[in-house]
């Protein structure tokens, strides 16, 4: 989704733009027009449990944003538009049917000088329906990454965080894991991989020279991707399973604050063999 | 508010008790005010960002800088992007908080205040710790500066 194409559509009925930010506050200073915002962490997340709202609160939420089962979801965000792929993975947990990413995010609409307003959204309420959240497809919980290990898994950290480097420099608070390093047998992709200096994603040929000739992955593969806390990660997710059309990518949220924290699970840390 | 030792500056407990008696979606607002007003910096910073410190354990880029006038008051710089409000908010609390404030009154401010901002709830901790790690690099360079002043 280009940011010309959604400069036409903005008022088209059945689309709703959704501004997903890691800056709770950004949205505030301004937004596209008819955006309406979400925040990962207060309204995705489950406040109490390290887990996503429930098919409930879902509802609940998708009927105050105006946002019906049938609309069209265009994400964007700040940041390449890491939390604006993280809301998209969210609702994809809860199968909302068509869904789709601004490319280059809030700082391409920005930079090409296109409108942005504080005037709060007027998006009638709906009646979303109560969607059990399937987690199976698209999740990977720790055990499931353990039962995982030997197939592909991706580590989407920058490389100081994937040899365990960061965790040790001098002056740095510990990261919120006690242990640095990586899961055994992951790659280190960094995110920015998949991505231009302009935040929009690399063409396809690019990303198949990336994920399918230089490390050897097929689309259908099962593939299992995380990061630190499974945001950077959903920018991989959708790049393996929306532009490469892999068919069986899960994405780890738990990620490296879980894996980091867990006792007795395996780690490496030594930087994997240059191929 | 318990207390042990030194009271907290006055500006930072009145900013506290603000932020205390907000409802929720109120201390959002009150951060993206305190984000505004966060001053620009002196031309001898703003041509020579190499004297700013970086502070890496936020996620946006946030620098600062800290001078201790001959009357061992401080006096604080810092810089985020305007596309990081959040980070620029907790910046201008601390400028407001502890700008011209004593040295001793500023290194005796807890390293838990960030938690008591009443923002658990609507900011990530990742971000709380973000402010915590600038108050720690503010105090560590008062300590420097006062260091260096009794040398000189």
């Amino acid at each position: 989704m280009t940011t010309a194409w959604l400069a036409e559509h903005l008022d088209d009925p059945g689309l709703a733009v959704v501004e997903s930010d890691e800056d709770i506050l950004l949205y505030d200073t301004g937004h596209i027009p008819g955006a309406v915002h979400v925040d990962w962490h207060t309204e995705l997340n489950d406040p109490v449990t390290r887990d996503y709202v429930d098919a409930e609160r879902f509802a609940a939420l998708m009927s105050a944003k105006g946002i019906a089962r049938d609309t069209t979801v265009v994400f964007y965000g700040d940041k390449a538009n890491w939390w604006a792929a993280y809301a998209l993975w969210v609702f994809s947990l809860f199968g909302h049917p068509d869904l789709r990413l601004l490319d280059g995010g809030r700082a391409k609409w920005e930079a090409e000088g296109r409108p942005m307003t504080t005037d709060a959204p007027d998006r009638p309420r709906t009646d979303y329906p109560v969607v059990e959240r399937d987690d199976a497809r698209i999740r990977a919980f720790r055990d499931d990454v353990l039962a995982h290990l030997g197939k592909p898994l991706i580590d989407v950290r920058s490389p100081d965080e994937y040899t365990g480097k960061l965790l040790h420099m001098a002056n740095y608070p510990q990261e919120g894991a006690l242990r640095g390093g990586h899961i055994p047998g992951a790659k280190n992709v960094p995110w920015a991989r998949a991505a231009n200096e302009d935040g929009t994603f690399k063409s396809r040929s690019e990303l198949e020279a990336l994920y399918q000739q230089e490390l050897g992955l097929k689309p259908d593969d099962d593939v299992v991707v995380y990061c630190r806390i499974g945001e950077r990660s959903s920018h991989t997710w959708f790049a393996l399973t929306h532009l490469l059309g892999f068919e069986k990518v899960r994405n780890y949220d738990g990620s490296w604050t879980e894996w980091g924290n867990s006792v007795r699970v395996p780690i490496e840390r030594e930087a994997e063999p240059s191929t | 508010m318990t207390m042990a030792g030194s009271p907290l500056p006055a500006r930072l407990v009145e900013i506290i008790e603000d932020f205390a008696a907000s409802p929720p979606r109120d201390r959002l607002e009150l951060l993206l005010e305190f984000s505004q007003s966060l001053p620009p910096l002196p031309t001898r910073y703003a041509e020579h960002p190499e004297r700013l410190e970086p502070v890496p354990e936020c996620q946006s880029p946030l620098f600062v800088a800290v001078e201790v006038d001959e009357d061992r008051r401080v006096h604080l710089f810092a810089d985020a992007p305007a596309e990081s409000p959040t980070t620029r908010g907790f910046a201008a609390i601390f400028h407001q908080a502890l700008d011209g404030v004593p040295a001793e009154e500023v290194l005796a401010v807890p390293g838990d205040v960030a938690a008591r901002l009443s923002l658990a709830e609507v900011v990530s901790p990742l971000r709380l710790r973000g402010a915590t790690a600038l108050l720690a690099r503010i105090q560590r360079q008062v300590r420097e500066q006062l260091v260096t002043a009794e040398r000189a």
